[in-house]
């Protein structure tokens, strides 16, 4: 091979969409993600909007385009340690976590109901719970079960290897650390939802039924709701935006992808839950494009109601109750308190951290995209909030700014 | 053609993963042996295993196995391992997902599912064969970039940087657009505090000044023929035509404004003092503020957001650069007019991510007045213009004096038949609303209904011009992608990588144009005399045209009417005194394959009579693989395929909707052959739904169950 492979850092959206473009482009290309499945926080979400269909419909394709490419070189459980060289020119040293199940793995899944060990998951948002060996979805990839080497009881319980029968598993793994030449560096690192529990006033943690946007993603609301209240009557679920953002005191920016979140899940509660009703309480309703689609939709619901005010407060009436939510609605200039089943919050992103010397962050936590060295590029939300479209556009040109720095070091 | 049979083939069962509890391995390889003339035969405790695999490999080599089928887990797992040698084609069953996993253990049902499901596997493997690209005469690698605006622009200028020729087509007389006319940029680089220069007069120097592109200015097109890799571009400039060859295409056409004669209700048109942004910008650019102003003292300007859109009756869709554009417009004002009230009436004010920096900055203007409104009238009152408003922040309804109001109009993508393409479906890219070109927008924006097209910029979707020069980076990649794809002779998104291609028998085709009007990306033209006229690199390799083909010449060499139909006709139908039912299920390969792996996974049982056959996508089903099924004594006919309509999930956009109109054909075929209308069912379910289906199988079970078994059983 001639050219250095393209490093991609970051295996959700962004990275997968760089990966696949660039080597479908020609290209060789090492992709590095910590977790120990690809697809990131899409992998997580339920449905897109304006379309609301699911994620995993794209990821699919994208997920099949990877395993017809062999000059795609996928490193999961990794991370990116340093990063020495020049554009062109590059050396990166990878950090390999411990591989306690290897490719070996037939996803037969034998090994779950023999593990002791519970955790809650992740891609839940903890709203759900899996053994320490657990696959992380259906369509996960690579399709192999892992294991959360923080909770597993390892060589004092060994249930999992005894009863696997393909030497897909290795309690006594180690870490690797080993280096690659690489010609650039395309960071797709993405974000992290604010934390609730640093917004008190909005009463997160208090009770259950005060939820993140992201924890709803993946709740059985149509179960939610069953017990709650008696025959006849029919649910209230509000939401609040910008919670934490636009806010000097949290996140000072507009995340650009809450308002779109919160209109597709009134849309889909309200398919799972059709006497539900629904207040949504915002500043700025907030969806660009063809976005407004989805807007559209919900102002032709009857069910739907939305009110500009901001949330200022929400607290549980009593251990298990319901919640009493206290806004205001500003074009009629007073003050509201309504009681919810469940109060949403419309919380926004926050950028990953890398960590890497030549990568220096804004006040703000993202990447200062301007001082980034020769042949760094970063995409999506490492240098601002951006929505999966936006991701994928500026994936896709990052992969063309690398291959600038491979072709410009093939020519000379 | 070598005889399929006398292929060397190799035929391997793996008893892993609970398939050996499921039904008797051996007792089937030793059964489909008989029936097979195989070269060698194996079962294996873990085909996916380093020793697995080494027996594989090891077979290939010492008897020369052109053909192997492994019997395991799905074709979506393990795929890179079972890839073995590339000259050796492999033929995946699954036995484990849709065997083992979802059928009882040893019973008679689950054993003649994987019975025919190996039958299926090794039929169609027999009449497969390697598939030999398809790479066009010397491709070009020159890229044609239609459009000299800030995308146009950026994507000559990104292309050239990565080497590659690019020739550039702008109708006006210099290039540079509407960011020509721009006093100053929305900010696009921290601190997003005030608006910044604009870049466009740079980049003009810098694209005049780059080798490696050719730019034709007041030059239009005049035809584009040809496919990826080699097209053919015949431009007009100054009155004479010239000839261009290019590999791919990066639309970069644009944008006008909203024609704001449509906005009588807001006074334009009617008042002297109304203006559009553009009008503003133009003024703030040449400095002729006293056009706008001829008398003074001034009262104040108010600035009508969503002017004609979010409006059903106008622009339904919201135009993302106009909330910035007017907040940089107040600096403007604010710069010139220290003391002017300047008022900002909007739906939602709309400056996400950075730029709400901005928006921050600019409300310290103590003399901007910022309210959410309903504009309910604009009057003349003397040499002032009044806005009432409605629902303002304001409290009560409100009527603001002003001396000028501009509109925030949006954007209309410009109209993509000026490409002219000679293609049989049109000039221009296909859309599906707002006349945007269609795609699949969230999950591949680039994706256009012509192949090696790519629309960038705001002809693709309402953007500023940040974004714009973002766009154009990630077309031209796309676009080397193409050239690149067509010169190893592979499929573009979604079968990337895909060798095959639609080989037409040409001799038995009768003219009937369905193939060159269904494909959903017309990959077919016509010659002179209407015979379908095909270009393999346009083509994506769904098999649209082969389920449309009435003739059935169209085929794939791994995807055919023989090799389906093989499968349809390995199945044992058992007589109908059995009271066993089969049902035929073509399942899209995309979604539908997905679910069952899933519900597989998922330990969900369903019933045992259904017998799957994958295809590239549901719109590929040829009539006479359903024809062929109901002669055969199945009872029932499933078509489980992605959702239609304006959000469709079809990753050949249409194929769902073909099929559903084709299944009213079917439904003739039915009617002919006397038979009732249930036997076929079109279902459309998402990648998600493996909880259906249980139900959707038995719900179809019991419906042919009410009706009986197939007459034509054991004719």
């Amino acid at each position: 091979m001639r050219t250095k492979p393209l490093l991609i850092i970051g295996g959700g959206i962004s990275g997968i969409t760089a990966a696949v473009e660039a080597a479908e482009a020609g290209m060789e290309v090492i992709l590095v993600e910590k977790q120990p499945y690809l697809g990131g926080r899409v992998s997580r979400l339920n449905r897109y909007f304006p379309k609301l269909c699911p994620p995993q419909c794209g990821l699919e394709i994208n997920y099949r385009r990877i395993r017809n490419n062999m000059r795609i070189h996928i490193l999961i459980s990794s991370c990116v340690e340093e990063i020495t060289g020049i554009k062109g020119n590059f050396s990166v040293k990878i950090r390999k976590s411990a591989q306690y199940v290897n490719d070996l793995c037939t996803a037969c899944g034998e090994c779950v109901p023999v593990c002791p060990v519970e955790r809650p998951d992740e891609l839940f948002y903890g709203t759900r719970r899996t053994k320490a060996i657990y696959i992380p979805d259906e369509i996960t990839f690579p399709f192999r079960y892992t294991i959360d080497g923080e909770v597993c009881l390892k060589d004092n319980c060994s249930e999992c290897l005894k009863i696997c029968k393909y030497q897909a598993i290795n309690l006594d793994a180690r870490p690797e650390i080993f280096t690659r030449e690489i010609s650039a560096v395309i960071l797709a690192t993405g974000w992290r939802p604010y934390d609730a529990r640093l917004i008190p006033e909005l009463g997160f943690g208090t009770g259950d039924r005060i939820v993140t946007n992201v924890q709803l993603e993946k709740l059985d609301v149509r179960n939610l709701f069953k017990s709650v209240r008696p025959e006849g009557s029919y649910p209230v679920i509000a939401f609040a935006q910008c919670a934490g953002s636009r806010d000097r005191n949290h996140l000072p920016y507009c995340s650009g992808v809450c308002c779109g979140t919160t209109l597709k899940q009134a849309l889909m509660i309200r398919e799972q839950v059709p006497e539900s009703r629904m207040r949504i309480f915002y500043i700025d309703l907030r969806v660009q494009g063809r976005n407004e689609d989805v807007l559209t939709r919900v102002q032709a619901d009857p069910n739907i109601e939305l009110v500009k005010g901001k949330v200022a407060g929400a607290t549980i009436q009593h251990p298990g109750g319901l919640v009493e939510v206290e806004t205001e609605d500003i074009l009629s200039n007073r003050k509201i308190r309504i009681t919810a089943d469940m109060l949403v919050l419309a919380t926004g992103m926050v950028p990953e951290q890398l960590g890497l010397e030549q990568v220096r962050t804004l006040n703000n936590g993202y990447i200062d995209a301007s001082s980034l060295p020769d042949g760094f590029f970063a995409v999506g939300n490492a240098v601002h909030p951006a929505d999966v479209s936006t991701s994928v556009k500026e994936a896709t040109a990052a992969v063309l700014r690398g291959l600038q720095v491979v072709r410009l070091a093939d020519r000379r | 053609m070598k005889d399929a049979l006398s292929a060397p083939l190799g035929i391997y069962l793996c008893t892993g993963c609970g398939i050996h509890d499921a039904f008797n391995v051996e007792e089937l390889l030793e059964s489909i042996c008989k029936a097979f003339p195989a070269a060698t035969c194996r079962t294996h405790p873990a085909l996916c295993s380093e020793q697995g695999l080494h027996v594989i490999r090891e077979d290939v080599r010492q008897n020369g196995l052109d053909k192997i089928v492994i019997g395991a887990c799905s074709p979506r797992i393990h795929a890179d391992r079972f890839a073995a040698d590339p000259k050796t084609i492999v033929e995946r069953v699954n036995l484990r997902e849709q065997v083992a996993w979802c059928q009882p253990p040893d019973t008679d049902d689950t054993r003649m599912l994987a019975v025919d499901l190996m039958k299926m596997g090794i039929v169609r493997l027999l009449k497969t064969e390697a598939p030999v690209a398809y790479i066009p005469d010397n491709v070009s690698d020159t890229i044609l970039v239609v459009g000299g605006g800030i995308t146009g622009i950026t994507a000559a200028l990104e292309a050239a940087r990565a080497d590659q020729r690019i020739i550039l087509v702008e109708k006006e007389a210099s290039p540079g657009g509407w960011m020509k006319q721009l006093y100053k940029q929305i900010p696009f680089l921290q601190p997003y505090c005030s608006p910044v220069a604009s870049v466009i007069q740079k980049k003009i120097r810098e694209l005049e000044a780059e080798p490696l592109v050719t730019i034709l200015t007041s030059a239009v097109i005049e035809e584009i023929s040809g496919q990826p890799g080699d097209f053919s571009v015949a431009i007009r400039q100054d009155g004479s035509l010239k000839t261009y060859r290019a590999g791919a295409v990066v639309m970069a056409t644009g944008w006008k404004p909203y024609d704001p004669l449509n906005l009588g209700y807001l006074g334009y048109g009617r008042f002297r003092g109304v203006i559009t942004q553009l009008d503003l910008e133009k003024c703030a650019a040449q400095d002729h503020w006293d056009q706008l102003f001829p008398k003074k003292p001034l009262h104040g300007v108010l600035f009508i957001q969503c002017a004609g859109s979010r409006d059903p009756r106008h622009l339904p869709y919201c135009s993302s650069y106009c909330c910035a554009t007017t907040l940089k417009q107040t600096t403007y004002l604010r710069e010139k007019y220290p003391d002017l009230p300047i008022y900002v009436i909007y739906k939602d004010l709309r400056t996400p991510g950075h730029l709400e920096q901005f928006y921050q900055h600019v409300q310290q203007d103590d003399l901007l007045f910022l309210t959410r409104g309903d504009v309910t009238a604009v009057t003349e009152n003397g040499d002032l213009i009044t806005v009432w408003a409605d629902r303002t922040l304001f409290g009560e309804p409100v009527a603001l004096d002003v001396d000028l109001v501009v509109l925030a109009t949006g954007m209309v993508p410009t109209d993509s038949s000026e490409l002219n393409l000679s293609y049989r479906l049109g000039k221009g890219l296909p859309d599906l609303k707002y006349d945007f070109p269609d795609s699949h927008f969230i999950c591949f924006p680039y994706e256009t209904r012509r192949t090696g097209i790519y629309a960038a910029g705001a002809c693709r979707a309402p953007m500023d011009s940040a974004s714009c020069m973002e766009d154009a980076g990630g077309a031209v990649l796309k676009a080397i992608q193409c050239i690149e794809s067509v010169k190893r002779g592979e499929a573009v998104h979604p079968r990337s990588g895909d060798c095959s291609w639609p080989e037409l028998y040409m001799q038995r085709c009768t003219d009937c144009k369905r193939c060159t009007e269904e494909c959903p990306f017309g990959a077919y033209d016509e010659t002179p005399k209407g015979t379908p006229l095909p270009h393999p690199t346009r083509c994506r390799r769904c098999g649209i045209c082969l389920g449309a083909c009435p003739e059935r010449i169209i085929n794939f060499s791994d995807f055919s009417i023989d090799n389906v139909s093989a499968m349809i006709k390995s199945v044992s139908i058992p007589d109908e005194f059995e009271e066993k039912y089969r049902i035929l299920a073509f399942v899209c390969e995309n979604d539908a394959y997905p679910v069952f792996d899933r519900t597989g996974q998922n330990r969900l049982q369903y019933d045992p009579s259904i017998r799957i056959i994958p295809v590239r996508c549901i719109g590929s089903v040829n009539r006479i693989w359903i024809t062929d099924a109901l002669s055969m004594g199945f009872d029932g006919i499933l078509l489980l395929g992605c959702k239609p309509g304006e959000d469709y999930q079809c990753h050949f956009i249409q194929g769902s909707e073909l099929a559903q109109k084709r299944a009213e054909n079917f439904m003739e075929a039915l009617q002919t052959m006397m038979l009732e209308p249930e036997r076929i069912r079109m279902e459309f379910i998402e990648i998600t739904d493996c909880e259906k289906i249980p139900y959707l199988i038995r719900d179809y079970v019991e419906t042919i169950k009410r009706i009986g078994p197939n007459p034509f059983k054991g004719i």
